[in-house]
């Protein structure tokens, strides 16, 4: 199919008309405008469903509500106004609802800026809400996988009925790119009617979505329940890519914008005979730990370098994780919408490898 | 030997929570009366609050879903805006409705959503062992207003119903009680005209629904309703607030 040039926040929401999404609800904010502008514009062409909210925390409950009656739903905001919705992720979970959340990243903390970050890698896979819950969190670097994923993130939410944020940086969101529409592979979905509150239309019994477990035993037994389903995820979901690591004395370690930089890095540095590689998580929950601890074990790396749009470091804490002490981790942080350059990365991997030398 | 009374189809056979002399229950049978009359149970969706109420998706025997506190009328904008052809409803007391979820309700509201909602107001929180609402009157003790509550501290009670009335969005606002039969055949009245305006997509329907709590007010339920319809009712006027449809007629 022939190549089409689109802006990041428009061709995620035409991505997600594409997927089927019955009813989006958001709220403005930058830098994801763009993407309940399009909506408003498109979903009623489709028949489907727009409103915008009064607040980030009406639209997930919106989402909630349509959800709830088996609708395919769908927010977006950036990250002040993914705070907003933190509450409604976790009823979601406790009530077992699938949905799609789409998180447009800037720089904080508080209003922190408009332009590109990843500071809420916590947020999004330690679970800003209230409660024992996880959700898949997919990462795309560019546009084409922006679209992808998306598409794909309602399948996967509806699989486990449990939501699933796309969470990409401002800057995925705002640039333009070729892209395709591809097909997207389809999965065996369970059917909804066991759950969802359509009104009984003769049914024997009431339908019910709820999170409230009064009796200890019980919520002991709900709260199980969910683990196996997200251990489930952690088994089925996991999704990374590695580049030129077979070879790789430093492994860069970043996801979205950063490791597309990263790519530059490595043609500049290989080109100077330094061999490097980048370990890209694509799932930033389920995180690849395994697929990493198994790199960093190999004698030919020497360090990791992890390059995140943070200025503490939220990923590392997995990478941490996943290397488990067997090799020397550096980190490369920006934040406040400060991209990491080529030179930079050029310049930290030089230094991580004075340092193991 | 014929049946002269049974319990409402609209409701489960759960064993409610609620304390003695509460009106919850009540209300709880009139909505379900209501739309088991109307011919709308098969069809209707509802949504329950954080408060008393919580448990409430247990006892009503439509489909229901449990909000988060404050929340319900942003849930029930999602369904209704994908089943516009169903009866949606909200049940919420006044520390959800007027004080966490006092920005959901008044925006959905002004936007006209066709749902009604049941507002079920007995000036405190009760679930959480009584502390002031919103909705408290001045004077009113409280556990967070163990002397009185004071306009100087806290402001005077809000009054949900002509609040919601100044928008355009809201086509019926009616609050009634439930102390005595006459009263309940007008909260039964109230509620069944607003299922009735939804149906017809007339805009947001509302249905304030003053209500005890003898538990909390330290009061045996037959002093809680004389205590509601001297004092509460002084404050909250009962009867028809808004009627589009009457004042065009």
């Amino acid at each position: 199919m022939a190549k089409e040039l689109w802006k990041g926040n428009e061709a995620i929401a035409e991505a997600a008309i594409r997927a089927g999404c019955d009813c989006y609800f958001g709220y403005p904010i930058t830098p994801q405008s763009e993407v309940p502008e399009y909506m408003s514009a498109h979903m009623p062409k489709h028949g489907r469903i727009f409103v915008q909210a009064e607040s980030e925390l009406a639209a997930i409950n919106m989402v909630y509500g349509a959800a709830g009656c088996g609708m395919r739903a769908m927010t977006s905001s950036s990250s002040p106004g993914i705070s907003l919705k933190q509450e409604g992720i976790s009823y979601l979970i406790g009530s077992e609802i699938p949905a799609v959340i789409v998180n447009c990243m800037r720089g904080g903390p508080g209003l922190g800026t408009i332009q590109p970050g990843q500071s809420d890698y916590y947020q999004a896979t330690r679970g800003g809400g209230n409660g024992d819950y996880r959700t898949v969190v997919l990462s795309p670097a560019n546009i084409q996988e922006a679209v992808d994923y998306v598409q794909e993130a309602f399948d996967i939410a509806d699989q486990y009925r449990n939501p699933v944020m796309v969470v990409m940086d401002g800057m995925i969101g705002q640039m333009m790119e070729p892209i395709e529409w591809r097909e997207i592979p389809k999965r065996n979905l369970p059917s909804k009617d066991s759950w969802a509150t359509t009104g009984r239309k003769g049914r024997a019994e009431h339908n019910t979505l709820n999170s409230l477990y009064i009796e200890p035993e019980l919520c002991d037994v709900h709260n199980q329940n969910l683990s196996r389903k997200f251990a489930e995820m952690e088994k089925n979901e996991v999704r990374w890519e590695e580049i030129r690591c077979d070879d790789a004395e430093i492994v860069i370690t970043a996801y979205g914008t950063p490791a597309r930089i990263a790519l530059t890095a490595i043609e500049v540095l290989r080109s100077e005979g330094i061999k490097v590689g980048l370990f890209r998580p694509i799932t930033l929950w389920p995180f690849p730990e395994k697929a990493l601890h198994e790199l960093a074990g190999k004698d030919h790396v020497k360090a990791i370098l992890d390059v995140e749009m943070s200025s503490t470091g939220q990923m590392i804490d997995d990478i941490r994780l996943g290397v488990e002490g067997q090799k020397p981790i550096s980190f490369l942080g920006r934040a406040g919408g400060v991209i990491p350059t080529v030179e930079e990365m050029v310049e930290a991997v030089k230094n991580t490898l004075k340092e193991v030398q | 030997m014929a049946i002269v009374y049974e319990k409402s189809k609209g409701l489960t056979d759960v064993e409610m929570h609620y304390c003695p002399g509460c009106h919850h229950g009540i209300i709880h049978k009139l909505v379900a009366e209501s739309l088991v009359e109307l011919g709308l149970l098969d069809e209707a969706i509802g949504v329950c609050p954080v408060g008393c109420s919580v448990f409430a998706f247990k006892y009503f025997s439509c489909d229901m879903q449990e909000a988060a506190h404050g929340r319900a009328p942003a849930v029930a904008t999602g369904i209704k805006r994908t089943h516009p052809n169903q009866a949606v409803f909200t049940y919420q007391g006044d520390g959800d409705l007027a004080s966490i979820g006092a920005g959901e309700i008044v925006h959905a509201a002004m936007r006209g959503e066709k749902f009604t909602t049941i507002f079920i107001n007995n000036a405190i929180y009760g679930m959480t062992g009584g502390q002031m609402a919103p909705t408290t009157l001045i004077g009113q003790k409280a556990s967070t207003c163990p002397t009185g509550r004071t306009v100087e501290q806290a402001g005077m009670p809000i009054r949900v119903s002509e609040m919601l009335a100044t928008l355009d969005g809201c086509v019926y606002a009616e609050r009634v009680c439930v102390t005595d039969m006459a009263n309940l055949n007008k909260a039964k009245r109230a509620i069944k005209k607003a299922f009735e305006k939804q149906m017809r997509n007339e805009g947001f329907t509302f249905v304030e629904v003053l209500s005890t709590c003898p538990t909390n007010w330290g009061m045996t339920p037959l002093k809680a309703n004389e205590w509601l319809k001297n004092e509460m009712a002084a404050y909250y006027p009962l009867g028809v607030i808004k009627d589009i449809s009457a004042e065009v007629k």
